[in-house]
């Protein structure tokens, strides 16, 4: 019975394919918009999460904002992180200064900082090392740099060796780091990155001085609020329980606010979408209304040849939930072709979200069921003899 | 097979309740060729409509093959109606959409037959009435006796228990009417049961038996 109901509803749709088409119209419409958009949110959104994964979100920053009476020192970072959930610390202060060559110069960014970072920040070298402890403990001036930085400095990567001039004075390129995509490497020129021992920049510059003012700390395992805890109640300690003397930056917190926004763009997104498929479904319940009425006879020879209100209401059903079907089928196919257009276009890998996919087949299918139902109910349950009288 | 015991149907127009049958008693028995005669307003389609189980009568008792008809849900009559009942009816009534086979399928459908069941009833059902090799037209590119012809394979090929036509040369000229009878009266010789209504002395004439409807009431049987 059911393959009968789909031959016909097949049969109808065919039968006046442009009105069929302008129904499907607003369920394609629909389909597009929700597996487009949220499609594209969650590929932005897998991207902005990897940038904030390649930061390394097992790790917390803490800036020390006031203690002057008490500062921190290089020396005592070490037993901060006693508790064994802690792995490495490392001090880290920033400047920028002028990095060149004979070949060319450019504004870095320069990171000073102990053998540790390494490890916190998950950096790569390509070739070379990075910053040892003897490096820091002799305030040597030697540099390890990005790769763009190499290529854009001193003309090419392989550099190791090599000197270059950080504010006017010669460093020793002991490294150049693997180019990763981290959220920094999206912004031009904050793209050069060098880092040199935390001794040693504060001999290049002026405002740093031994005196701790940041410091990163790896967390081993997940649990960086139970870190966070400990660390605050250690600094807590160190600072006279001074509050305001320290804060506690927890990278998993923005990589959480920034999901969560993401799910709230989603959300509102296909939210939009989705009404537009509702009004697509209104428009579904139209047609099949006007067709119902336009078939009365047709209903009524059906009921007196042994048609039962049950067929018929199922050839109606059915057929609405065809037109949605068939809708939402090449809504699928328009998006993945939007897609792989904004991929080419936009020079990104965005792919079809299959959830997404998932979710508007079951919405089509909702909204033919619901907006066929009262238009197939009106159609099995008219009289025959009444049907049959209609002309 | 069909047996009216003192049926009434009342119609309520406006303050006014119309008697549309009123005590009609009556029975047909199998593999008679009967006609209902009537002027229009007699009563005579609701009586079809009632005989044809797309109605049930107010008072009195139906039985058909002698079940009592009035204490099924419309459902079973909706069942009755495919199984034991082929309509044949004034305009055709043929679905504009479908070709004469897929017309001639439609009560089989309802029916469960199996598909080649279907096919092989189809063929026999068109081939009986001549019109076999147009089975892929649509109802619009057929004249009007070949529709009618298409419409008698169509409640043929449900294997009813009683062919009931209302006014089936109605709206068609003499001579295809004569052919249509002719039809009827082959049908009749093979052994079906054929409920005739019309308004035609002529048509009905051509029965076995006559039925005069007047007014609600039965007027007069007369045997042909």
């Amino acid at each position: 019975m059911i393959i009968q109901s789909m031959k016909m509803a097949i049969k109808a749709i065919a039968s006046n394919k442009l009105r069929s088409f302008l129904t499907m119209l607003g369920i394609i419409i629909g389909v597009v918009s929700l597996v487009v958009l949220v499609s594209l949110v969650n590929g932005a959104t897998g991207s902005i999460n990897d940038s904030i994964d390649s930061l390394g979100s097992n790790s917390l920053t803490v800036n020390i904002t006031s203690g002057q009476d008490k500062p921190l020192k290089l020396s005592e970072l070490d037993s901060l992180i006693e508790n064994e959930i802690f792995d490495e610390i490392a001090p880290t202060s920033k400047t920028s200064v002028t990095a060149s060559t004979s070949y060319a110069e450019e504004n870095v960014s320069v990171t000073g900082t102990t053998t540790a970072y390494m490890n916190i920040e998950k950096l790569e070298v390509a070739s070379g090392r990075f910053i040892m402890n003897p490096d820091v403990d002799n305030h040597s001036d030697v540099v390890v740099i990005s790769e763009d930085l190499a290529v854009d400095v001193c003309g090419r990567s392989n550099v190791v060796g090599e000197t270059m001039k950080l504010d006017g004075k010669n460093y020793l390129i002991i490294g150049v780091l693997e180019s990763s995509n981290s959220l920094t490497s999206n912004s031009d020129n904050s793209d050069y990155q060098a880092y040199i021992p935390y001794t040693s920049l504060i001999r290049l510059s002026d405002g740093i001085s031994l005196d701790i003012s940041s410091f990163e700390v790896s967390v081993n395992g997940d649990d960086l609020d139970k870190a966070e805890t400990i660390l605050e109640n250690v600094l807590l300690n160190r600072f006279d329980n001074d509050e305001d003397a320290y804060s506690i930056f927890n990278r998993s917190q923005i990589a959480e606010a920034m999901s969560s926004v993401n799910n709230t763009l989603s959300l509102l997104l296909g939210g939009i979408a989705g009404i537009s498929l509702l009004v697509g479904g209104i428009g579904i319940m139209n047609i099949m209304l006007v067709s119902a009425t336009e078939r009365t006879r047709e209903i009524g020879i059906r009921k007196a040849i042994g048609a039962t209100r049950g067929s018929v209401l199922m050839q109606f059903l059915i057929e609405a939930l065809m037109l949605s079907l068939f809708g939402c089928g090449i809504g699928i196919g328009i998006s993945e072709l939007v897609i792989v257009i904004v991929n080419i276009v936009g020079n990104v890998s965005y792919t079809m979200s299959i959830s997404i996919v998932g979710i508007s087949v079951g919405f089509s299918v909702f909204v033919g069921l619901v907006f066929g139902l009262y238009p197939a109910n009106k159609a099995a349950t008219m009289k025959p003899i009444e049907a049959l009288r209609f002309n | 097979m069909i047996r009216f015991e003192n049926v009434s149907k009342i119609y309520q127009v406006g303050d006014e309740t119309v008697k549309a049958l009123d005590d009609v008693s009556l029975s047909i028995e199998k593999g008679e060729f009967v006609s209902i005669i009537g002027p229009s307003g007699s009563g005579k389609s609701t009586l079809m409509n009632i005989i044809g189980c797309l109605d049930v009568a107010d008072m009195g008792q139906y039985f058909l093959d002698g079940a009592p008809i009035e204490n099924y849900s419309e459902k079973e009559l909706a069942h009755i109606r495919n199984k034991k009942i082929g309509f044949i009816f004034q305009s055709f009534n043929l679905i504009g959409t479908m070709d004469a086979a897929e017309n001639v399928e439609l009560p089989m459908i309802y029916q469960r037959v199996p598909a080649k069941e279907r096919k092989r009833r189809v063929e026999e059902a068109l081939k009986m009435v001549g019109l076999y090799e147009r089975r892929h037209h649509k109802p619009n590119q057929l004249s009007g006796g070949q529709q009618q012809r298409v419409a008698i394979a169509r409640a043929m090929a449900g294997e009813p228990s009683i062919l009931l036509a209302d006014e089936p040369t109605g709206n068609l000229d003499s001579n295809t009417g004569k052919q249509i009878m002719a039809l009827f009266r082959e049908l009749h010789e093979q052994g079906h049961t054929i409920v005739l209504i019309t308004h035609d002395p002529e048509v009905a004439a051509q029965a076995d038996r006559s039925i005069a409807i007047h007014d609600g009431k039965i007027r007069k049987e007369v045997a042909a």
